[in-house]
């Protein structure tokens, strides 16, 4: 294969994970977030204390996020097909994308929140705060280096799930490894594929780690403590993916 | 301004009951400053967090202003709109300042404007009057990270103003700050106090700190408060543990040849002519083993240790002769031995 015939092949690949990732990066942050905020507000002594509540919803994000991939990809096909009409496709693969990084996200978030100093949250009640005004003003910005740190995993993640779903027709860059890599023997080809997804993992490592750092030096304290708990979580992780 | 009738808190968890107060009657006046010291685990923080009921007491009653705040708190965990309203009034500031370190100096200082729904212009304006109040005017801009302890605790007790607050509340509020620092903080609480008729009641385990600026004080243990008043009728209450912490005089105790009495008398009045005309009267000879002059809580108080010699039984009729001077009388050791010790300990640390 020469380059020319494998830049029109990379370009979309690079678009479709690109594609497939945003979307359920922003669905799992959108539904990840109150669900971890929840399981921190519904645990006992918690602002919301719901013991029941707190066992369901902790019992479902386990599950769920301990579920390998691709079951849950397949177990999700008439979920999916219900959404997007089809079970092939980027659109398609964002479903199973989504609903397995929102637990995910969720565990994540409940981690941060819970580091929140409960001296702060007590502050706000004596302002006379209520439990809105402590998710917004305390809980939420004073964790958001460590969200964000959440946010770069949770990415990453999705990467390799992502990678996954192109084996069903989602296409992406896992897509194109398995099928001209390993099916087709176009190492060259693989070899760059792994190039640029190591490239693609970094930057967003690198940007990510940045991001909760600057947001921590505003806070004036030193940076390591967000990038440990990020390759914390990602070693611990991985297994799932 | 804050009465607190029969307060009582039991703690569950697990099975196991702690009873942190146990029928606390608490009365603070109008602009006073009240200090609540004990040692730690005495139910300090547990009496000062059910005043406003940021713990639900299990039992008694809380009222701040005149309002009746346990009849607020309503059945359920969480704090309604009314409470939440009468929570805005009291001003808090904490042992560690818990200021929010993702905002400035300023807008932590807001952020009590914020939930009273005050306009963005009215809360920059009244942030930097309180900063200004508070002497931090030029760090507005700054993290809390990029602030000393004792910069902290002024932008949180700027916080605790900024909903023109009648009632301050301060658990701990020097514990965490050297004793420069704590001196410069007690007094910002004293001028605070004067220039806006703070009511301020204070948390503390440092004698210190009632000494310099309480008006009143009660002394707390294992969940009851064992002295209270103010500091003149503290210091006039014979054989108060808070009078002689707030004012120790060293000096031997009585023995079996001696007897050891504190003589301790407030403003302008003479003991010397008193004690030599002891002395004549009875013919006996008086050693002064310590004397001191001091100021507690804005009042002058003296203290003298004087020796007289034989046994207590010996010294019956002397020792009433001072007492009809108008004088108070607290025989040293013998029985009344160590009163000072325990709080003396727990001040020092
Ligand atoms: N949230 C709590 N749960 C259980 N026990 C508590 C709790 N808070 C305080 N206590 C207990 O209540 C007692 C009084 O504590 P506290 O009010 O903090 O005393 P202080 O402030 O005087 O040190 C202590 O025995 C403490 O262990
Ligand atoms: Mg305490």
């Amino acid at each position: 294969m020469t380059w020319s015939e494998m830049q029109p092949l990379l370009e979309q690949a690079c678009w479709d994970t690109l594609y497939m990732v945003g979307w359920s990066t922003l669905i799992a942050v959108v539904g990840g977030l109150p669900l971890g905020v929840l399981l921190v507000l519904t645990d006992r002594g918690g602002l919301l204390q719901n013991v029941v509540a707190n066992k369901v919803i902790g019992q479902v994000v386990n599950v769920a996020r301990s579920m390998p991939f691709i079951i849950l990809m397949v177990a999700l096909m008439g979920f999916t097909r219900s959404i997007t009409g089809t079970t092939i496709g980027r659109e398609a693969a964002i479903v199973p994308l989504a609903v397995g990084a929102i637990p995910f996200f969720a565990r994540l978030v409940e981690t941060a929140v819970r580091e929140v100093d409960g001296g702060l949250v007590e502050a706000v009640q004596s302002m006379g705060g209520n439990t809105w005004t402590i998710v917004r003003k305390v809980l939420v910005p004073e964790a958001l280096p460590s969200l964000i740190a959440s946010t770069t995993t949770t990415i990453v993640a999705l990467i390799g799930y992502s990678a996954m779903a192109g084996t069903v027709g989602a296409g992406g860059l896992g897509d194109i490894a398995i099928r001209y890599g390993y099916q087709r023997f176009e190492t060259e080809l693989m070899w760059i594929t792994v190039a640029i997804l190591a490239v693609v993992i970094s930057l967003i490592q690198f940007a990510g780690d940045y991001a909760a750092r600057s947001l921590h030096s505003r806070g004036g304290r030193s940076g390591p403590a967000p990038k440990l708990r990020l390759l914390k979580a990602a070693t611990a992780d991985t297994k799932t993916v | 301004m804050i009465t607190t009738s029969g307060l009582t808190k039991v703690y569950r968890s697990r099975g196991r009951e702690v009873t942190a107060l146990d029928g606390v009657d608490l009365h603070v006046r109008e602009g006073e400053v009240y200090g609540v010291i004990g040692q730690s685990g005495a139910g300090k923080s547990s009496l000062i967090r059910c005043v406003n009921l940021l713990e639900r007491p299990t039992a008694g009653t809380v009222t701040v202003a005149g309002q009746d705040l346990t009849a607020l708190a309503g059945r359920g965990p969480r704090a309604g709109k009314e409470l939440r309203q009468a929570r805005s009034r009291i001003g808090m500031v904490f042992q560690h300042f818990n200021l929010l370190s993702t905002r400035t100096v300023q807008d932590n200082v807001e952020l009590p404007l914020e939930i009273l729904g005050t306009s963005g212009k009215e809360r920059s304006r009244k942030a930097l009057d309180l900063l200004d109040l508070v002497g931090l005017a030029d760090q507005a801009g700054a993290y809390p990270a990029q602030l000393s302890g004792g910069q902290k605790q002024r932008v949180g007790i700027a916080r605790a103003l900024a909903g023109d607050p009648k009632v301050l509340l301060s658990d701990e509020a020097t514990s965490a700050l050297d004793p420069e620092t704590t001196r410069s903080i007690l007094q910002l609480l004293r001028d605070l106090n004067r220039q806006l008729g703070l009511t301020v009641l204070l948390i503390t385990h440092e004698m210190d700190v009632v000494k310099s600026v309480c008006d009143s004080a009660a002394l707390m243990e294992r969940g009851r408060i064992v002295e209270s008043g103010t500091v003149g009728e503290l210091l006039a209450t014979p054989g108060s543990q808070l009078a002689s912490a707030l004012f120790p005089v060293s000096g031997e105790v009585s023995a079996d040849d001696r007897t050891v009495v504190d003589v301790t008398f407030q403003g302008e009045a003479a003991t010397q002519p008193v004690i030599s005309q002891l002395s004549r009267t009875y013919n006996i000879d008086i050693s002064i083993l310590g004397a001191a002059i001091d100021t507690v809580g804005g009042l002058q108080v003296g203290r003298m240790r004087i020796e007289l010699p034989g046994r207590y039984e010996d010294n019956v009729v002397p020792i009433g002769f001072l007492r009809e001077q108008g004088l108070q009388i607290d025989v040293v050791g013998q029985g009344h031995e160590g009163q000072e010790s325990v709080l003396v300990k727990e001040g020092a640390k």
